[in-house]
C-alpha cells in the first residue's frame, strides 16, 4: 500500500520540512511586524494609528491567496524582486515568507490588541503616575501582560498560519500541498492513502503546538 | 483603552507628536516612491494599463463580474451547505451518548486539522476518480466540498460553544416542564445560542469568501482571482493595475459583509439586553481565512 513512497521519487519529509520552516520563519516575522502594527495602533501619533488600522483593515479582507500570488506575479516577474533567492524555488519560499509575514502580521495585531485590552487600566495610569513614557509604558508593562493574555489566540493564529502555508504551493513552493498535489496526480490509485499521509503530517504539526501552547498560556496566565 | 496608555499632550508632547508624523510621512513617502519608481521602471504605471478598468466596460463584464459571480456562488453554496452539517455536528458533539460524541468529535477535529487546500485537492481528486461529474463543474465541486468539510467543524465548534455559553437553567427549566431532550435543543437552546453565535457565523462568512480563492490559484476555479491571467493576456501585461483591482473588489466585499455582521451584532445585543440574565458575550471567534484560518 505504501510502497509508492519507496521508490524515492518523493521527498516526503523534504516537503514537511519546508512547510515548517515556512511555518517558523513566517511566525518569527509575522510576531515582530504584528507588534509594530499593535504598537502604531495605540500610538499617540494619529498618522500611524490610522496607518495601522488602515493596513490592518486591507490586508485582512484579502484572500492570503492573492496576497501570495500577487507577490510572485507582481514583485517577483513583473518587478523582478528576488529578495536575494537565486533559484526558483529559493525565490518562491522567500516571497511566500513575505506574502504570509504581511497577512499574518495583521491577525497578530488583533490578537496582540485584545491581550492589551485585558490589561487594566489602572496599570497604564500607574505606569504613567510614576513618569513613564507611552514607549516605556507599553514596553515594560502593558506589552509583558499583554502578551501572556494573548498566548492563546496566537496559539490560533500560529496554528492557523502553519496550514496556511499551503497556500505557497500557488507560487509552486516545495512544501507540502505541492508534493500531495503532485503525488495525487501520479498516484491516482492511491488517493486515500496520499490524503490520509498529508492528513497525518499536519495533525502532527499542529496538534503538539496547540496543546503545548494551551499549557503555556495556563502556565503565564496573569492571575488576577 | 488607547487613552489610558498616554496623557492628553501638553505642548512639549504635541511638539513630539508632529516630529513623529513628519518622520514616519517621510518614511511612507520614501517607501511610496520606491514603489512608485520600481512600477514606473517597468512601465507599470502607464495610462493604459489602468485605464482599461474604468474606460473598458468590456474587462468588467467579460472577467471581473463573472468572476466574482462565481466566487459568490461558491462561498454561497458553502455556507449553504456547511450551516446545517455544522449545526447538526455541533449539536452530536454534545449527545449524552458517548458513542455520538466521540466519532463526531473526531470528524469536527480532524477536518479542523487540515488545511483548507488539502481538502479541496484531495476531493477534486475524488470526483475525478470516483463520479462522473464534469470537468467544467469539477473545480467548483472541489472547492465547495473542502469549504463545506472545513467549515461545517468551524461552525459546529461555534455552535457548540454558543450552546454551551447559556445559562444551565434553560435547559434545566425545559426539562423540568417535560421537555425531551430534541425539543430542549430544537425550542430552547438553540434559538438563544443562534443570537449569540450569529456574528461569528456571518464572519465566517468572510473566511469563506477568501477561501474560494485557493480554487483559483489551484484547481483551475474560474473565480475572481483566476480572472487575472485573462485580464493581463488581454489588456498588456498589467499585472500590477489588475492585482490591485481584485484585492479592491475581494477588500470591498469583505468590508460589507464584516460591516453587516458589526450591525447585526449591535441590533442582537440591543434586542436581547433587557431579556439576557447574564450578559453573553458573543464568541469570539478570530477566523483567519486562507487554508485555515481561520482557525484562528
Amino acid at each position: 500500500m505504501f510502497d509508492f513512497l519507496d521508490s524515492g521519487q518523493y521527498d516526503l519529509l523534504g516537503a514537511f520540512w519546508v512547510t515548517a520552516q515556512l511555518a517558523l520563519y513566517s511566525a518569527i516575522g509575522s510576531l515582530i511586524w504584528g507588534t509594530a502594527l499593535v504598537a502604531m495602533r495605540v500610538s499617540p501619533v494619529p498618522l500611524m494609528r490610522g496607518f495601522g488600522t488602515a493596513y490592518v483593515n486591507l490586508v485582512r479582507n484579502t484572500p492570503l491567496t492573492v496576497v501570495i500570488v500577487a507577490c510572485s506575479f507582481g514583485l517577483n516577474q513583473t518587478l523582478q524582486i528576488t529578495l536575494g533567492g537565486e533559484n526558483f524555488e529559493e525565490i518562491g519560499f522567500r516571497l511566500a515568507i513575505l506574502g504570509l509575514t504581511a497577512y499574518t502580521g495583521t491577525f497578530v495585531c488583533e490578537a496582540l490588541r485584545s491581550g492589551i485590552n485585558t490589561v487594566p487600566a489602572g496599570q497604564a495610569e500607574a505606569a504613567r503616575a510614576l513618569g513613564m513614557s507611552f514607549t516605556q509604558v507599553l514596553t515594560l508593562v502593558i506589552l509583558p501582560q499583554a502578551f501572556r493574555a494573548a498566548i492563546t489566540p496566537l496559539a490560533n493564529v500560529l496554528i492557523a498560519l502553519t496550514k496556511n502555508t499551503t497556500v505557497a504551493a500557488a507560487i509552486s513552493a516545495a512544501e507540502a500541498a505541492f508534493l500531495m498535489k503532485e503525488m495525487i496526480e501520479n498516484e491516482a490509485d492511491a488517493l486515500f492513502v496520499v490524503f490520509g499521509i498529508f492528513a497525518f503530517g499536519f495533525i502532527l504539526l499542529t496538534l503538539p503546538t496547540g496543546l503545548f501552547l494551551g499549557w503555556a498560556a495556563k502556565r503565564l496566565a496573569v492571575k488576577r | 483603552m488607547n487613552s489610558v496608555l498616554y496623557d492628553v499632550p501638553g505642548p512639549k508632547a504635541r511638539r513630539r507628536n508632529v516630529v513623529y508624523t513628519i518622520v514616519f510621512l517621510a518614511v511612507l513617502a520614501l517607501v511610496a516612491y520606491w514603489v512608485l519608481s520600481a512600477l514606473a521602471d517597468k512601465n507599470q504605471l502607464a495610462a493604459e494599463k489602468w485605464s482599461p478598468f474604468v474606460t473598458d466596460s468590456q474587462v468588467w463584464t467579460t472577467y471581473l463580474l463573472p468572476g466574482l459571480t462565481e466566487t459568490l456562488k461558491a462561498a454561497a453554496l458553502s455556507i449553504l451547505i456547511a450551516l446545517p452539517l455544522g449545526a447538526a455536528l455541533g449539536i452530536g458533539r454534545l449527545s449524552d451518548h458517548r458513542w455520538v460524541r466521540v466519532p463526531v468529535g473526531a470528524v469536527v477535529e480532524f477536518f479542523r486539522a487540515i488545511p483548507v487546500l488539502l481538502l479541496m485537492m484531495f476531493s477534486s481528486a475524488v470526483y475525478a476518480a470516483y463520479t462522473p461529474v464534469s470537468s467544467d463543474l469539477r473545480p467548483l465541486y472541489a472547492v465547495v466540498t473542502g469549504l463545506v468539510l472545513y467549515n461545517a467543524s468551524v461552525i459546529a465548534e461555534v455552535v457548540r460553544a454558543g450552546v454551551l455559553s447559556l445559562p444551565r437553567g434553560q435547559g434545566d427549566a425545559a426539562v423540568a416542564l417535560g421537555m425531551r431532550k430534541g425539543q430542549t435543543m430544537l425550542y430552547v437552546l438553540l434559538p438563544q445560542a443562534v443570537t449569540v453565535m450569529l456574528p461569528a457565523l456571518v464572519s465566517q462568512l468572510v473566511v469563506i469568501v477568501k477561501d474560494t480563492a485557493l480554487g483559483g490559484a489551484l484547481l483551475g476555479f474560474g473565480e475572481l482571482l483566476s480572472q487575472n491571467r485573462q485580464i493581463t493576456a488581454n489588456y498588456g501585461a498589467n499585472t500590477i493595475a489588475a492585482f490591485t483591482v481584485i484585492a479592491l473588489i475581494y477588500i470591498a466585499v469583505n468590508a460589507l459583509l464584516t460591516y453587516l455582521a458589526a450591525r447585526l451584532e449591535k441590533r442582537l445585543r440591543q434586542g436581547r439586553k433587557a431579556a439576557a440574565a447574564k450578559d453573553t458575550a458573543p464568541i469570539v471567534n478570530v477566523e483567519m481565512g486562507g487554508a485555515s484560518t481561520g482557525g484562528l
